[in-house]
């Protein structure tokens, strides 16, 4: 956008970008800073704003989902610096939370023989397979870990629906009166001037879907800050403008990345798992999957899956992976008879200490799972990102108290000789290198998991990181000797022919079993979308997922981004060409942005899709 | 007419495309999860909010504020939302918005708060609403909040306003068949029940919610508690329609396909 368009502007202390855990951490912290008088016999805030004098410090957030916790998203979470911000936490006061109970971890067999499975682990499934006839291991075609890692171990945590917990910790924030809140308000980028960030600029509205100014043109505010906290996630356009901006430091990366697809269901009453039972699940649908199950109270519970970039295939769908998860015979037996609640899907940086981008720069800070907080070994990302804005909030109220400004080196010396002193960067280490073993192969990246967490972190799989287009095969291969090319051409033709997607295609022919819908648990995907939840797309907004080059779609012969489309929101385009997209149907998962086969020219690190600031996106029914 | 005093009354809601389930709760019938819901406030309600907004932005020294009823932490999370819209002054009470309250005693929440208002003054007040609400009530509350006040002039079902210089407004009523009646009213105090109105729904105004929000949050603060159930009610049964969806969405379909859709469907 032109600077000549005439914007409001307004000033504040610190602007804050998304409101996730992280952010939650950050306000939390200043806000009880913020609440305690200058001094013994002083009335005004401890921290006095700068921009209006007399007044507390001025902390303005800004949210692009509707309402704040929207997403769906049960988590388990060892809690440790969640509880340091609330000593006093009764689970009790927020809904769905419950302390964590019992926990198994699962190695789930293929009951069905659709799953692509190297043969080393068919070898294992026969063996587990004929045990099971004679001990109690692989029956329903699953085995329970007698031992579960302590570095995955959770037992002193809590489950929690982010949603509610987002929701809760939001009314606390908003009820101290120190903090504007504003959901609905994505952030366009930030304000740079001389290499400076000065603030954000707020998304225009009154536009087409390509941005052209129409009728009831508002163009986005901008809010200028002394200090911007950028916390929007993995996706979030402010956090890739930076990147692109100042760059990724020497040797990191965000290449590795997952889908979580998750639901909340109600469990049905033959159901004999109890409130704060745990199940992490590994091997099916596809060795690649991991699930979660975590259970409410009230027969609540969360579950879904992670569909990583490591799974190698063009035909990437977490939705229909989800339905046959669940109907695994471990887990239907338990299952059949429930009914879904609420449905979503984001992405999740999963590249750990490897994805760490630059954590300051002048006027700036990055906290949460964009600052490569997420803890890869442990796969715990939520209560770590809390702690980064924990320690960015102790960082700003000890400049502001010094009257420091938030220069880079101020912000360098304050904020990050924390995160590097703290236990998420301790564990982050450790973990940094876990993941490695997955760029090999899916075995090889099992045996590095184990051995990264078993001698915390001394030895290593080593692997070089791949770009996820490079893990991208082609159709071809991908099918090949299991479906006979010429077949493999007349389903790519009737795709192309019908504006279909391939997966299901591909998975019917695979031997996948159509999904016996019951209306109630197994639903089609865009009833999912109406019985789980509503897509809120505020009318007069830009398009946010863009495909910069024409020529790069038409070309790409995988398509990727409609394979994978959480929610059916990209389809096929007109013959095969550029694919469309339906922002009324968007969910903002972001897997689109890293799931294109194709390099982006200048840039291979990307692809050719852009995920811009957009408004809206689901809200789940019950998160 | 100017320096008009609109009251609009209207509260959250459950989100209205949600599936929502009856059940018996510790302090009666109530919603499944009610808490956990998330909530909007009362399309209706909303239309005749951005109706009196506007009406304000025409004519200086009028100022609206918006009355609602409800659990005071989920007014709050609303108030983030709808404070972007347009200006207004909120009186909270904070009570069940469950839908599953008595009308009657909403009402009289309602009109107490009301009366309570700082300066109001009757032969400036408009008495907005919605003409229905989502939260299943009996949509008599408004009228009732009217009756309660004294106000005897009343409009249901309105889609227009139409302020005229002396002091007197036209209102344009739905009835049947796609007609309006159109009345005249002489001059406030009148009770208007909103249809859907004609105005879009505003555009989030960041400087806008930051003006609302240093007058909202004192005035949740300050919202007393009241009881507004009907307490000492028991239902027999209750029970949500059964459905299996098959959705598809489609855009674009002409007129005849869609026809052809629903007499299949009828047949079928």
């Amino acid at each position: 956008m032109s600077d000549s368009v005439e914007r409001q502007s307004v000033e504040v202390d610190i602007a804050c970008v998304g409101f996730g855990p992280a952010m939650g951490g950050f306000l939390t912290t200043l806000t009880k800073a913020a609440a305690e008088p200058a001094g013994e016999n002083a009335s005004g805030s401890a921290l006095e704003s700068r921009v209006m004098p007399g007044m507390p410090i001025q902390l303005m957030c800004y949210e692009r989902a509707d309402d704040v916790g929207f997403g769906v998203s049960g988590v388990v979470t060892r809690a440790r610096g969640i509880k340091g911000s609330f000593p006093d936490l009764d689970p009790a006061a927020i809904p769905m939370a419950q302390s964590v109970k019992a926990e198994k971890m699962i190695y789930l067999l293929d009951p069905i023989g659709a799953s692509r499975r190297p043969a080393t682990l068919r070898f294992a499934d026969n063996v587990l397979r004929a045990a099971g006839k004679a001990l109690p291991v692989g029956r329903d075609h699953a085995l329970e870990l007698p031992y579960i890692p302590p570095f995955l171990h959770k037992g002193d945590g809590l489950i929690l629906s982010l949603g509610q917990f987002m929701q809760w910790v939001g009314g606390q924030v908003m009820g101290s009166g120190l903090v504007q809140l504003w959901p609905g308000t994505p952030v366009a980028e930030a304000l740079i001037e001389s290499n400076e960030v000065v603030g954000v600029r707020l998304a225009d509205q009154g536009v087409e879907k390509d941005g052209t100014p129409s009728a009831g043109f508002m163009p986005g505010m901008n809010v200028r800050a002394r200090l911007t906290v950028v916390g929007d996630g993995p996706v979030g356009a402010v956090g890739q403008q930076l990147d692109e901006k100042f760059g990724m430091p020497e040797g990191h990366h965000k290449r590795d990345w997952a889908v979580g697809m998750k639901a909340v269901i109600d469990l049905p009453e033959s159901c004999t798992w109890e409130a704060g039972t745990v199940l992490h699940t590994f091997g099916y649908p596809e060795p690649e999957i991991f699930g979660f199950l975590y259970v409410h109270p009230n027969r609540v519970a969360s579950l879904g899956i992670f569909v990583p970039s490591f799974l190698e295939s063009p035909v990437r769908t977490s939705y229909r992976y989800l339905q046959h998860w669940m109907q695994h015979p471990y887990l239907w037996k338990q299952l059949a008879g429930g009914t879904l609640r609420s449905w979503g899907a984001k992405s999740l940086q999963e590249s750990g200490m490897h994805g760490e981008p630059r954590l300051t720069g002048p006027g700036y800070a990055r906290i949460g799972e964009g600052s490569g907080s997420t803890n890869v070994l442990s796969g715990s990302g939520v209560d770590e990102a809390w702690t980064t804005g924990v320690m960015l909030a102790e960082a700003v109220i000890e400049l502001w108290k010094a009257g420091k400004p938030f220069t880079q080196e101020e912000l360098d010396g304050a904020y990050v000789r924390r995160r590097r002193g703290s236990w998420v960067e301790a564990e982050g280490r450790i973990a940094k290198k876990s993941r490695d073993g997955f760029h090999k192969s899916f075995l090889t990246g099992l045996m590095g998991m184990g051995l990264t967490g078993l001698t915390s972190g001394l030895l290593n799989v080593n692997a070089t990181a791949k770009r996820p287009h490079e893990r991208i095969p082609t159709l071809e291969k991908y099918c090949e000797g299991r479906i006979p090319a010429e077949e493999l051409a007349a389903l790519r033709k009737k795709a192309v022919a019908e504006e279909l997607p391939l997966r299901d295609l591909i998975m019917n022919r695979l031997g996948w079993p159509e999904i016996p819908y019951d209306g109630k648990l197994l639903v089609s995907h865009q009833d999912a979308l109406l019985m789980g939840g509503k897509v809120q797309a505020n009318p007069g907004y830009a398009d946010h997922v863009v495909f910069r080059d024409a020529e790069l779609c038409k070309r790409c012969g995988e398509k990727v981004c409609i394979e994978i489309c959480s929610a059916q929101a990209i389809t096929a385009g007109e013959k095969g060409g550029v694919p469309r997209f339906d922002r009324e149907k968007c969910v903002h998962c972001g897997a689109c942005l890293w799931n294109c086969s194709q390099p982006r020219p200048g840039n291979p690190e990307l692809g050719n899709i852009e995920f811009r600031a957009g408004s809206g996106g689901l809200h789940s029914s019950e998160n | 007419m100017s320096g008009l005093q609109i009251v609009v009354c209207g509260s959250l809601v459950p989100d209205p495309l949600q599936t929502l389930e009856p059940a018996t709760t510790p302090t009666g019938p109530g919603l499944k999860n009610e808490l956990m819901l998330p909530a909007v406030l009362d399309p209706w309600a909303g239309h005749a909010l951005y109706e009196a907004a506007n009406l304000a932005k025409s004519h200086p020294g009028t100022k609206v504020y918006l009355v609602s009823v409800g659990p005071k932490a989920k007014l709050q999370q609303l108030m983030m939302n709808i404070a972007q819209k347009v200006p207004f002054e909120l009186v909270a009470v904070d009570a069940s918005a469950s839908g599953f309250t008595d009308p009657f005693e909403v009402a009289s929440a309602l009109a107490g708060a009301i009366e309570k208002i700082p300066g109001l003054d009757r032969s400036r007040l408009l008495l907005f609403g919605g003409c229905s609400s989502a939260s299943r009530d009996a949509g008599v509350t408004l009228q009732l909040v009217g009756e309660k006040l004294g106000i005897t002039d009343q409009f249901l079902g309105v889609d227009e306003l139409q302020l005229q210089g002396d002091g007197s407004f036209k209102v344009y009523e739905r009835i049947e068949g796609g007609q309006y009646q159109v009345s005249t009213c002489q001059s406030a105090p009148a009770v208007l029940g909103w249809a859907t109105g004609k105005l879009p729904i505003p555009p989030n105004n960041p400087q806008v919610g930051m003006q609302n929000m240093r007058a909202i949050m004192p005035a949740l603060q300050k919202a007393a508690a009241v009881k507004v159930g009907a307490e000492g009610v028991t239902y027999d049964k209750v029970e949500v329609p059964n459905q299996r969806r098959e959705t598809q969405i489609k855009k674009d379909l002409s007129v005849d396909e869609i026809a052809r859709e629903l007499v299949e469907w009828i047949r079928n």
